[in-house]
Formats: C-alpha cells, structure tokens, sequence
C-alpha cells in the first residue's frame, strides 16, 4: 500500500514536472523573446486613421486602438515579470504594415486592419475588435446615396484597401461609369472630396465618420449607402507567435467581460454619435472568453 | 523573419500585367517629363547665363523656388492647390474635365522640378567653357545668337553631358514620387501587387531589379552619346 502511494506519488511528481517543462517550453515564442530580449514593445500606429490611430494635437500616437494596445502591453509586462516595459511607437501605414509586422520591426500593429483570409498567409489576426462596413462619405447637397447614383461621377478610394477593391468590383460588375481617383490616404481623400475633385469618398464607415466629425463644418457631409461589406478588424501580430497572440487575446476578453472595452468603446465613438452597434455587442460577449 | 515567398506571384496574370503596366507608366511619365525638363532648363540655363541682370533675377528665382521645394510637397501643390487658386472654371477643368489628370500633372510637376536642376548645370557648363572663346567670338563680329549658337553651346553641351546623365537617372526614380498622387506607376504596382497578394518583398524585389536595369541601361546610353560626340583639343577629356 505505502509503496503504491509513493509510486503514485512518483508518478505525479513526475507528470507535474512534466507538464511544469511543458508549460515552460510553451511560455515563449519569437516575439516574446524579442520583447524580453529588448525590454520593450513595438506598437505600429497610423497617422490618420481616425478614432483607431491617429496623431493628436501634441504629436502623440492615440485612439481606440492605441488604448487597446497600451492595456496588452500591461498585460505582456506582467506576463513576463518585467519591472520596465518600455513603449516604442512604430509609424506603418497601409503599405508598410504587412511587411513590417512579418519581418518583427513591429510586435503589433494596432490601428484598423481587416482581418481576410489573403492577409492571414503573412500574419496573424487578434480577436476582432471592431466591425465595420464600407459606405461613402459625400457632400449634403449632392443627393448620392447608393453606388450607383454616381455613375458619370468619380470616386476617390484609398490606395491598396479592401474598400478599394470591392468598389472596383462593384463597379465592373454592374458595368458602371465611374472614375475612380486613388488617394494615398483619407486625409486626402476627404481633401480630394472637399475640393470637389471627386463626389464621394469610400472607405470604411467609421473612418468617414472620423473624417466628418473633423471636418470644419460637419453638416456639410454625409455617411450614406447600405453597407457594402462586414469587415472585422484585428490587431496585427507576426505569424505563428501564440503565446504573444494569446496574451493579446487574453486582454482583450478580459477588457470585453469586464466592460472596459465598451468603456474604452464609448470614449472614443460616442463623440463621432456611432452608438455601439449590435453586431459590435455580440462580437464583443464572443470575445470576452472566461480565463 | 516568418515570411512564405512565392516568386510565381510575378509570373502570374493579372500580377505580371501590372508590374508592365508600371512599367510603361514609369517609362512615360520619366521621358516625357524629361523633354519638359531638357527643353526649359536649357532656356532658363541659357538666360541665366546671360549679360541682363532682370533676366538672371527672374530665372534665379524659377532655379531656386523650384529646385529648393521637395518635389513630394511640388506634387501636392500642383494636384490638390492650384486647382482652388485659379478661376472656378480653369480649377474645375482641370479636376473634372482634363483626362488622367494625375498623369498630366506628375509630368508637369517632374518636369518643371528637374527643369531647375537642368538649368543650373546648362548654366555652369556655359560658364566653364573658356572666356576668350566667348571673346574671341566677339572680336569675330558674331551676334549674341550666334555666339551662343556656334561657339559656346557646343562646347557647354559636351560639357554637362555627364551631370546631365544623373539628371536623366534621377527623373526615373523622381517619377516614383507621382504615386502620392494617384499615378500607377512602377512602385504603385508593385504595391498594389503586394495589396492583392501579400507578397511584398518579391513585388519589391521585382521593382529594384526594373529600376536598376532601366538606370544601367540609360548609363550605357549616355556613355555611348558621350563618346560619340568628344572632340578632341582642350575640352577632351582623358
């Protein structure tokens, strides 16, 4: 009896040791090492992707998205038992954000990607954070309001985007007459709108909400059209980082049960009178997954 | 680095169209923008070179604003301002009614940008031909015209071929800048090949090898035109 409680006991022991290496062997991965190896983390932010990521008035990366990230960075010091967790803030934009995600110069770029299955083969996507859908921005008085009331019109649409490439399908699919004037980014997109080069800007909807509440006179504009697409939106990590990746997930349904998330929601959107949606709600119990 | 390259995404349609495409386009904007250049720089060069005072104020004044502004923020100004400062009518012709409107524009605005450029080296390959040449032309009894015409142009020419040739080689990857407004050109494409494929780093690789080719190749043309047109006496060089 008392040599098969010690061997069960043996058998034990060794099983937790086991398990304990296990864990240890599971406990890092790439982006990890770099974080430890560096004591700090490498946030991605965009310059005008407004409420997501964007510079404020001092010069400061700030936003939804940035907030977001500030929290994972606590998240990933106190994971690691770091004393010091330095931030350094790492301009991309949509050009750059892939390449420099894959190849580490960033841990993790939070602003406003959409998570798709092409994008996946490069890098991997956080829990969604953010549902949005493509509509157009246009002035008041035009009376445009789907797509195709801008046949024999033109259309600006950000470089190298989802929307981009939806509105182009679109627009050959219903054989529509409409120029398409590509825009390097939505500040000059809405610049291009403004200056009536184009009637109507197309992006995500809530990037044309930010572009109007900014606008000098906001009731000049409009958001309108049925949403064309439901795109969620993922924060940015390299491949194959779990460990990282799950930390990242970790806050993110810890801030989503605990309400902070929506918290952090109507900070940021209630100003541009984007109330949280319902999809958004759902997505946000979906994520808030126990620890 | 986690990256899944896939080299066959260069070989592929629609991919291996666009990077053609942006081929051309780079071809077109360059040269063209490149006889803008060459033919109002070697005007303002010439004037600037010149004996009259007003003459050389105004041309200094071309040189300096436009070789001294970054050709990305000449591009903005060209595209989205000058339209809004020009009477309601030209404006909205020229967002509206004018066709490729950012090609037209990125030509203009690397051409007049390199123009300044081309200019100051017209300007000083005057100014190294020998004085008694040009007083010796005097003295000959030729007119300004001719003097310009017959003795010292030949001899500037020859001269700035060599700058000339890096002038020529800067407009190609200037004309990469055009894409800030909307012109699809090589870089363009390359991103937009990225874009759909996510295959970055080979649509980039691809874009470096074209421009290194494009610019080997415009070097080996100029070294052929220089030889070609050398004299020999005391402007040859060894």
């Amino acid at each position: 009896m008392r040599t098969r409680i010690l061997g069960l006991a043996a058998i034990g022991i060794v099983l937790a040791v086991g398990m304990a290496s296990g864990a240890l062997a599971q406990a890092t991965d790439a982006v990890i090492d770099r974080i430890k190896a560096k004591k700090s983390i490498s946030i991605g932010y965009r310059e005008a992707s407004i409420p997501f990521s964007y510079i404020d008035a001092q010069g400061k990366p700030t936003g939804y998205s940035t907030d977001i990230c500030i929290k994972v960075a606590a998240t990933v010091k106190a994971a690691l038992g770091l004393a010091d967790l330095e931030i350094k803030w790492v301009p991309v934009n949509l050009q750059n954000r892939i390449p420099l995600v894959a190849n580490g110069t960033v841990d993790i770029s939070c602003e406003s990607a959409v998570n798709t299955i092409g994008r996946q083969a490069q890098v991997d996507f956080s829990s969604p954070f953010f549902i949005s859908s493509t509509r157009f921005l246009v002035k008041s008085k035009s009376g445009i309001a789907e797509l195709a009331d801008l046949n024999g019109k033109s259309i600006a649409l950000p470089i190298n985007s989802v929307p981009e490439r939806l509105i182009k399908s679109l627009v050959e699919r219903d054989k529509l007459n409409i120029r398409i004037v590509p825009v390097r980014d939505n500040s000059e997109g809405f610049l291009a709108l403004s200056t009536d080069r184009v009637d109507a800007f197309s992006t995500d909807d809530i990037l044309l909400f930010g572009l109007r509440s900014k606008a000098p006179s906001p009731a000049e504009y409009e958001v309108v059209g049925k949403p064309l697409s439901y795109d969620s939106y993922g924060f940015l990590v390299q491949k194959n980082s779990t460990v990282f990746l799950s930390l990242v997930n970790a806050t993110l349904a810890r801030m989503a049960r605990e309400g902070d998330l929506q918290k952090v929601y109507q900070t940021w959107f209630e100003p541009l009178g984007v109330p949280l949606s319902a999809p958004l709600a759902t997505t946000f119990q979906v994520i808030g997954i126990p620890e | 680095m986690n990256y899944a390259w896939n080299w066959s995404v260069l070989f592929q349609a629609p991919y291996l169209g666009w990077l053609g495409q942006g081929i051309a386009m780079t071809m077109m904007v360059s040269i063209a923008a490149w006889i803008i250049a060459l033919t109002l720089g070697t005007l303002i060069g010439i004037l600037h070179s010149g004996a009259s005072g007003a003459l050389r104020l105004v041309t200094g004044c071309y040189i300096n604003v436009f070789r001294n502004v970054p050709l990305l923020l000449q591009m903005f100004l060209w595209f989205f301002v000058v339209p809004e400062l020009l009477p309601k009518a030209a404006g909205t012709w020229l967002k509206r009614d004018l066709p490729h409107p950012e090609v037209v524009t990125a030509i203009v605005a690397l051409g007049l940008f390199t123009a300044s450029r081309v200019a100051v080296q017209v300007a000083a390959g005057i100014a190294a031909v020998p004085r008694g040449q040009s007083m010796a032309a005097y003295a000959s009894g030729l007119s300004t015209l001719q003097r310009y015409k017959l003795v010292l142009l030949p001899q500037a020419f020859r001269i700035v071929v060599p700058p000339m040739t890096s002038e020529f080689l800067t407009i190609f990857k200037n004309s990469s800048i055009a894409l800030s407004i909307g012109v699809y050109e090589l870089t363009a494409q390359t991103q937009q090949i990225q874009s759909f494929t996510y295959q970055g780093f080979e649509a980039f690789t691809a874009a470096t090898v074209t421009y290194m080719t494009i610019a080997l190749i415009v070097t080996a043309l100029m070294t052929v035109i220089e030889r070609r047109i050398a004299i020999a006496g005391p402007l040859a060089r060894g």
